[in-house]
């Protein structure tokens, strides 16, 4: 045999059992939630700081999407004023929908490895491996909006608004996003399949397009520009733009950029939340 | 009842597929129970029943005194579990996974980084904490795998399919891993379709088919079941093996012939007198023997025996039936 190991006598065991002095703790269940989400966000942190490069493209892509359109491309049809200026805000809110796939991948994999049996063969919080992938992916998510704020910055954009309005806005895009986390993980739990990820990463182009955040619904065909306004990322887009003072914002809209994620969050989060209890049957 | 593991007609049913069908199993504290059977018998199932992950639609299932539905958590706290796949963040590195699954047991920062050591240096993987475990090779991942199902020293012990899809250098690994937990107050219940893995690990096993134990016993009591010692001849000439047969003073019930390895194979009583009767035999019949083997009988046979010969086809029995006649 190539390998030995010591046998463990009972005596001399390093840690302890649950109740044993320096063995696991009890922890009271709001602490034990807190302590296990932590450690699950934590988990994210170190998987970023490990693939530094994929962290970064996945901050730069957005920005290189900004900047092809912005230039590149150069202008959307039936945009009045600076496309830039009408570009930032569509691109927050697009960021803040494609963040789906992120989530999405991240839970397929989780699954995929087994890694989410073995969470839920600890003595975890029931709600942490979920709670713990939100707040990860909501953090991300901010500091994707700060970095691409930062970039329409740099190209010139500014926001004409208050504080409040400013910070109204940066709302409503999270409020997307984590509508959007429940749904990337209902997509992942009734999915669980790789491939269907990538269908996934296919199809929000399509969905991404059918928005307001390139072009105004006002230059397509009826029908389309219907279907376009009633994407929630147009809303969101529109409240934004009201809400940050930039061309193709309306008034009105913040209403209807809350209630879309808080309608979709109404139906994916129970979905979600109840995919994860079945696993057990 | 004070078993580490009780299970009480347990049953789960996945549509109309009875994966447990009012199975019972009694595995005493500090014990190696071998759950042995082929694919598809429930094995996995009955794992993840005992390890909180599914639940039972019917019975009753106590690990280490507490229920596995009602008391998720108080067995969660006490067990350890390795499932067929390594459970394992590939991203991060191997100390890293420890740390996250200490915590995760609430050992605190300082009590998951301290037992996260302990156990690299227990599994030789010290040297490589750091490295991403998708760098490590199959043993590695195994044996990291098995401490991060160690961190809390648990009373019961998990191993579904330990050694499933290693090379022999990682299966010994695994094997010395779970050899120096013996001792250590931990009960480990392990699934193998490996009957030599059964033999060599485990104290008692349950043979499992189609959701129910069929037999439960030490593998001696289990080889006995089948009639006890079995004399194998190997012939020169195939086409005498119907005369041998014929000759032999014992041959009855139980004997076998397999004409393409030359092998005839009987069940005997006494073991010296068969064997002498056989040589003499064969000798006044003129009859030549190429060898002559007197062996208790493999677990393979044994579960042949118990399953009516059907799941031939998942044990490699022949090979290791080679192996073992002296």
């Amino acid at each position: 045999m190539s390998t030995t190991y010591d046998t463990v006598h009972a005596g001399d065991r390093g840690t302890r059992w649950p109740g044993e002095p320096g063995g696991p703790r009890e922890l009271r269940a709001g602490t034990r939630l807190f302590s296990d989400c932590w450690t699950m966000t934590r988990r994210e942190f170190a998987r970023w700081a490990r693939q530094p490069v994929q962290a970064v493209v996945g901050l730069v892509f957005p920005v290189m999407l900004l900047l092809m359109f912005g230039y590149l491309v150069g202008g959307g049809r039936g945009v009045e004023g600076d496309y830039v200026d009408y570009l930032v805000p569509g691109m927050l809110a697009l960021t803040m929908t494609f963040g789906l796939e992120g989530t999405m991948l991240a839970v397929t994999q989780d699954l995929g490895k087994g890694v989410i049996d073995r969470f839920r063969s600890l003595p975890m919080a029931n709600g942490a491996v979920l709670m713990g992938r939100s707040a990860a992916d909501m953090f991300q998510s901010a500091v994707g909006l700060a970095v691409l704020t930062g970039v329409g910055y740099a190209l010139g954009w500014r926001a004409d608004s208050t504080p409040g309005a400013f910070l109204g806005a940066m709302g409503l895009l999270l409020l997307l996003r984590f509508a959007m986390l429940w749904i990337g993980i209902h997509l992942a739990m009734v999915a669980g399949k790789p491939e269907l990820v990538q269908a996934v990463q296919i199809l929000v182009w399509p969905v991404g397009f059918l928005s307001n955040v390139f072009a105004a619904p006002d230059s397509m065909p009826g029908w389309l520009g219907t279907a376009v306004e009633w994407n929630p990322m147009s809303q969101t887009a529109t409240a934004v733009r009201d809400l940050l003072g930039g061309p193709g914002g309306e008034p009105g809209h913040v209403a209807a950029a809350v209630l879309w994620p808080l309608a979709l969050l109404a139906v994916f989060f129970p979905l979600a939340v109840r995919r994860f209890a079945r696993l057990s049957r | 009842m004070t078993g580490a593991i009780v299970v009480e007609g347990v049953r789960k049913r996945y549509g109309d597929r009875h994966a447990l069908d009012g199975l019972d199993l009694l595995v005493g504290r500090g014990t190696v129970h071998a759950v042995l059977g082929p694919n598809g018998a429930g094995k996995t199932t009955l794992v993840r029943v005992l390890s909180t992950l599914l639940r039972p639609d019917a019975g009753r299932v106590e690990v280490a005194g507490h229920d596995v539905v009602r008391e998720a958590r108080r067995v969660r706290s006490r067990i350890g579990l390795l499932g067929q796949h390594a459970a394992l963040d590939e991203e991060l590195g191997g100390r890293q996974n420890l740390e996250m699954f200490g915590r995760l047991h609430h050992l605190g920062a300082r009590g998951a980084r301290v037992r996260a050591d302990e156990l690299l240096e227990r599994f030789g993987l010290a040297d490589t904490g750091r490295k991403a475990v998708r760098a490590y090779s199959g043993g590695m991942r195994r044996r990291l795998d098995l401490a991060a199902s160690l961190i809390t020293e648990p009373e019961v012990l998990f191993l579904d399919e330990p050694t499933t899809g290693l090379d022999p250098r990682g299966r010994a690994e695994v094997w010395a891993a779970v050899r120096s937990l013996v001792g250590s107050g931990t009960t480990v219940l392990l699934t193998t379709q490996y009957l030599e893995e059964a033999d060599q690990l485990a104290d008692r096993i349950s043979v499992v088919d189609r959701g129910r134990v069929i037999a439960d016993g030490t593998a001696d009591e289990l080889k006995s079941r089948t009639g006890g010692d079995r004399i194998d001849v190997v012939l020169r000439d195939a086409g005498l093996l119907g005369a041998a047969v014929a000759l032999l003073p014992f041959a009855g019930d139980g004997v076998s012939v397999e004409a393409d390895r030359r092998l005839l194979s009987a069940p005997v009583t006494d073991r010296m007198a068969a064997l002498a009767a056989v040589v003499r035999v064969l000798e006044e019949a003129g009859i030549e023997a190429e060898d002559i083997a007197l062996r208790r009988p493999t677990l393979d046979e044994v579960f042949l025996h118990l399953t009516g010969g059907e799941a031939r086809a998942h044990l490699a029995g022949d090979e290791r039936r080679a192996e073992e006649a002296v």
